[in-house]
């Protein structure tokens, strides 16, 4: 089932939780909402499920705009991070639950309602749990069987809210495995609500990450994290250092640097802001390119080397990460001076300006305004 | 008995026990000291007349009654109160302990008044046939005023703590709303309803003070266990009275047993969602008459 | 996309109050449902507990202003009046102390058997009130055990009050002591210990420290306390001898009045009792409310 989320604006109480918020999903796709906490991800997640209801806009399940309906007509399986299991009800009678709750004409027999719990059940591995009741099963156990239980009304969309940030560490990775393995058994379109990138980066088809109620990028893991759209994007898949910089047509001159770089970029000729992974900033060997700097600190981080160093001119610190076994890491000392260049970089219009969001001007929906690094 | 730094173990304990012993323990062992003397025909013998069955039938049937009226609209009022905002809530609220500050004797003679046959209920009802003062079904609305803050107060607690996500998972479901309060919140309230239900019970049946003004008190039909226990001690006949009080001190502790049971079960299965129920919470036992 | 934004998807709020959770939140019920139920419940309350309320204060009226003063007037009534203080100013401090005691005993030291014992305080609440007053009229009464013995001595315990007064203490028994037992239990041991470590006795650690933490509490236990002393009826009328003017609590002044038919006057001093219930209930909403952090946990709303 396709969605499509179409201008939608939600407020609590005056305070913006989603501001015009467009999204396109595909049918079978896996898609993970990630943002901090409070970027609204978990607002949309349940204006999707209709727990809540939109100010403006429209929700369109398979064309049919669905943002007035509530979540009891819009057949969405939801999966809560708490599990919100039936406390009194077997594992079965939970599983259960959807198909016998059904007007009469569509209930199934109360056989095939055993039968088919059961066979959902087997689906997530818990076959033999089925006389259980809740509190006899662990975190991941009960995880498994809230999914079961909302497979069972064949939803047109599969909606998790932080499903696995109740459990372990080695829990939640064994079911983030788990999880992907369920979607590419059943193609249900999916879409899943995380604050950790790791797992939106790793389970996902497309990222969506959203701050502050907007969305600042949609994307394959690829895209986000090698073309951030906006430095938010780019800030939180990673530390950045940015640099000042000067852009001309299609040549950006970082401050201190004699040399310009080729980029792909378009942006208004004038001052820009450079933002550079720590991987992606290359030591130079050169008496005139690049930014000179002196090494601060050099630190072993498990498999990488992080060498922390501050730029002559401005003294802005910097970060450059090495692997551990490439042959230069044993090169390099505090106090040594260096020359550093981006090998792969982003251009962002100096300051960090937001994307202008068309309804800006509706009281009540002010823009956020991403402040400008230091 | 670890050594603790603080002071007064010995006295505060001792002081403790002393009172309790005497005023408590003693006194209550009495009864049973003397009913045990009556020996077992004796004891048959007091218990079986049929004016004491009658007795014992009627303070356990009108306490059961009223236990269920108040089940039934004690959780109405309990769902009212949680889940919805009204004008004046906070004030009524705080009356519904009434029952609990109100002296059983000011109870009884206002309910009375209120549904004698030229009472403000009763002018309407009498026409009717339907009598209420001075009939079982008078004490059954005493008792129903006795106990009406005990379901209330036990249930209270259970519902403001039910989690919302539940509800959203019932309807997400597709559970209809009626689907989801009857399938998924009620059944996770049902146990302190019967704990509530079962203090009423508690305390209906030893229920005096309201009562005997509203009952016509006529023996065999509409007299009470604790009246006769009464109108046995004026008759001096300590034995017989003493009979009936043993009678109703078991049931009372089968009672307590039963409750502390419950709220035990209650504790245990549904951890993360129910608040211990303090048993014999002073809220809830108020006063008594 | 060039599709009008369809803005017409909000219930606008047609009642003049909301229900607790959000407007348009899935998890409530239809306005009329909401209506009905709540109705229903107010309604309950009205004719059960206001109606009651409201007849004791009518009919103590309904001769005039001038007889409802009269009726307080009368010497018994007085009497019944200052019976009932008596009592309860006897019974409510014997009580403290032994509620202060056994919540000092367990909630500051540790040895076996506290559930029991915190059981068997709670007995009394367990007990009819009728029974309450015949335990000690089988101890005390003409033909009780210490009977002979206080006939000697010229001693009367029932009839008398002293008995009144042991009932009292009886059916009042466990309220101080259930709400400090678990309050003191969750403050723990450690201010008392830091107090003695500066060097206080126990009973300076008690005063200066103890005290100040459970104030709120002890002054809710003594409020319960007081309102069940003065308003007790089942025990005392067993252990009275209903002689006016004598043994008389005010509860009972009523039963003696109504049962003469006397009803201005049974419901004039009822209307006192009434009175007091709702100074009780006023002043327990309102510890409730502003102290709900100093008392123990079941009571906060």
């Amino acid at each position: 089932m396709d969605l499509q989320i179409r201008n939608v604006h939600k407020s609590f109480s005056g305070f913006p939780a989603l501001v015009d918020v467009n999204l396109e999903i595909r049918s079978g796709e896996l898609v993970a909402l990630l943002g901090p906490s409070g970027s609204g991800k978990t607002t949309l997640l349940r204006v999707l499920a209709g727990l809540e209801f939109p100010d403006y806009g429209q929700i369109l399940f398979g064309g049919e705009n669905l943002a007035g309906k509530p979540v009891r007509e819009r057949k969405v399986g939801f999966v809560f991070q708490h599990y919100a299991l039936f406390k009194h009800m077997t594992v079965l009678e939970n599983v259960a639950f959807g198909l016998t709750v059904r007007a009469r004409r569509e209930r199934p027999s109360r056989d095939d309602i055993r039968r088919r719990a059961g066979e959902l059940l087997d689906l997530v591995q818990l076959g033999g749990l089925a006389s259980r009741f809740p509190h006899q099963l662990s975190g991941g156990q009960k995880q498994r069987v809230a999914l079961a239980r909302a497979l069972a009304i064949d939803p047109s969309v599969l909606l998790l809210d932080e499903p696995f940030g109740a459990l372990d560490a080695k829990v939640r990775k064994d079911l983030r495995r788990w999880l992907r393995e369920l979607h590419l058994k059943t193609g249900y379109t999916t879409v899943f609500v995380t604050h950790d990138q790791e797992e939106a980066l790793e389970l996902a088809d497309r990222v969506v990450i959203m701050n502050r109620g907007r969305v600042e990028q949609v994307g394959t893991t690829d895209e986000v994290y090698d073309h951030p759209a906006t430095p938010f994007v780019f800030d939180f898949l990673g530390t950045p250092n940015v640099f000042a910089a000067r852009i001309d047509g299609r040549k950006v001159t970082l401050d201190g640097d004699s040399q310009p770089i080729e980029t792909h970029s378009i942006h208004p000729s004038g001052p820009v802001d450079v933002y550079v992974r720590p991987a992606d900033l290359q030591i130079v060997v050169s008496e005139r390119l690049g930014i000179p700097a002196t090494i601060v600190d050099v630190q072993r981080a498990g498999a990488v080397i992080r060498i922390v160093a501050r730029i002559d001119t401005s003294g802005e610190p910097i970060e450059i990460e090495l692997p551990h076994a490439s042959a230069e890491a044993d090169r390099y000392a505090p106090r040594q001076r260096i020359r550093v260049r981006p090998r792969s970089f982003s251009v962002f219009p100096r300051g960090g300006a937001p994307r202008r969001s068309a309804l800006e001007d509706v009281p009540g929906h002010a823009s956020a305004d991403v402040r400008s690094r230091a | 008995m670890r050594a603790s730094p603080i002071p007064g173990f010995g006295l505060t304990l001792g002081y403790t026990l002393a009172y309790l012993s005497l005023i408590v323990l003693i006194p209550l062992a009495g009864v049973f000291v003397k009913a045990a003397g009556l020996g077992v025909d004796g004891l048959w013998q007091a218990l079986s007349s049929p004016r004491v069955l009658a007795a014992l039938k009627l303070s356990f049937g009108t306490a059961l009654a009223a236990a269920a009226l108040n089940a039934v609209f004690g959780l109405l009022v309990a769902w009212v109160f949680v889940r919805y905002e009204f004008f004046g809530k906070r004030f009524f609220d705080a009356m519904i302990d009434l029952p609990f500050a109100l002296p059983t004797a000011v109870a009884g003679i206002a309910l009375t008044a209120l549904y004698a046959g030229n009472g403000w209920v009763g002018q309407f009802l009498e026409p009717h046939g339907i009598k209420i003062a001075y009939a079982p079904a008078g004490i059954v609305v005493a008792l129903t005023f006795i106990g009406l803050p005990f379901v209330v107060r036990t249930v209270e607690p259970v519902l403001r703590d039910a989690e919302k996500e539940l509800e959203e998972a019932a309807a997400s479901l597709g559970a209809s709303r009626w689907q989801t309060v009857t399938r998924v919140i009620l059944p996770a309230v049902l146990p302190a309803l019967i704990t509530g239900f079962a203090l009423a019970f508690a305390r209906g049946v030893g229920e005096y003070g309201s009562v005997i003004f509203i009952s016509a008190n006529i023996p065999q039909v509409s007299e009470i266990a604790p009246l006769l226990i009464i109108i046995r001690l004026e008759e001096f006949d300590y034995a017989g009275a003493t009979a009936i009080a043993a009678a109703m001190l078991v049931l009372s502790f089968a009672l307590l047993l039963l409750i502390n049971t419950l709220q035990a079960r209650v504790r245990r299965s549904a951890a993360p969602a129910t608040p211990p129920l303090d048993t014999a919470h002073p809220i809830l036992q108020g006063s008594r008459g | 996309m060039t599709e009008r934004i369809d803005h017409s998807l909000l219930d606008p709020p047609k009642l003049p109050f909301e229900p607790l959770i959000e407007r348009n939140a899935v998890i409530t019920e239809q306005p009329w449902v909401r209506w009905l139920l709540t109705g229903s419940a107010l309604l309950f309350l009205a004719g059960f507990l206001f109606l009651p309320l409201i007849a004791v204060f009518t009919e103590a009226l309904r001769q005039g202003v001038g007889t409802y003063f009269e009726s307080l007037r009368d010497p018994d009534a007085l009497a019944a009046i200052r019976l009932t203080l008596l009592t309860a100013a006897i019974a409510v401090p014997l009580n403290l102390v032994f509620g202060v005691a056994a919540a000092w005993a367990i909630a500051k030291f540790e040895f076996r058997g506290k559930a029991l014992l915190t059981t068997l305080i709670d007995l009394p609440f367990a007990v009819s009130p009728v029974v309450s007053g015949l335990i000690y009229v089988l101890i005390f009464g003409a033909q009780g055990w210490a009977g002979p013995w206080l006939a000697e001595h010229d001693l009367q315990v029932i009839f008398a009050v002293p008995g009144i007064v042991l009932a009292t203490v009886f059916v009042t028994f466990p309220f101080v002591a259930r709400e400090l037992i678990p309050l003191m239990q969750a403050q723990g041991t450690e201010h008392e210990e830091a107090a003695l470590s500066l060097g206080a006795t126990g009973f300076q650690a008690f005063w200066h420290v103890t005290l100040p933490n459970i104030k709120w509490a002890l002054l809710y236990g003594v409020l319960l306390c007081n309102a069940r002393a003065m308003g007790e009826f089942g025990a005392v009328s067993v252990v009275s001898g209903h002689i006016r003017g004598e043994t008389n609590t005010m509860p009972l002044h009523v039963e003696i009045l109504y049962n003469e038919y006397n009803f201005a006057a049974a419901f004039a001093v009822a209307s006192l009792l009434a009175g007091l219930a709702l100074v009780t209930l006023a002043l327990k909403a309102f510890l409730e409310h502003r102290h709900a952090g100093a008392l123990s946990a079941s009571h906060r709303h």
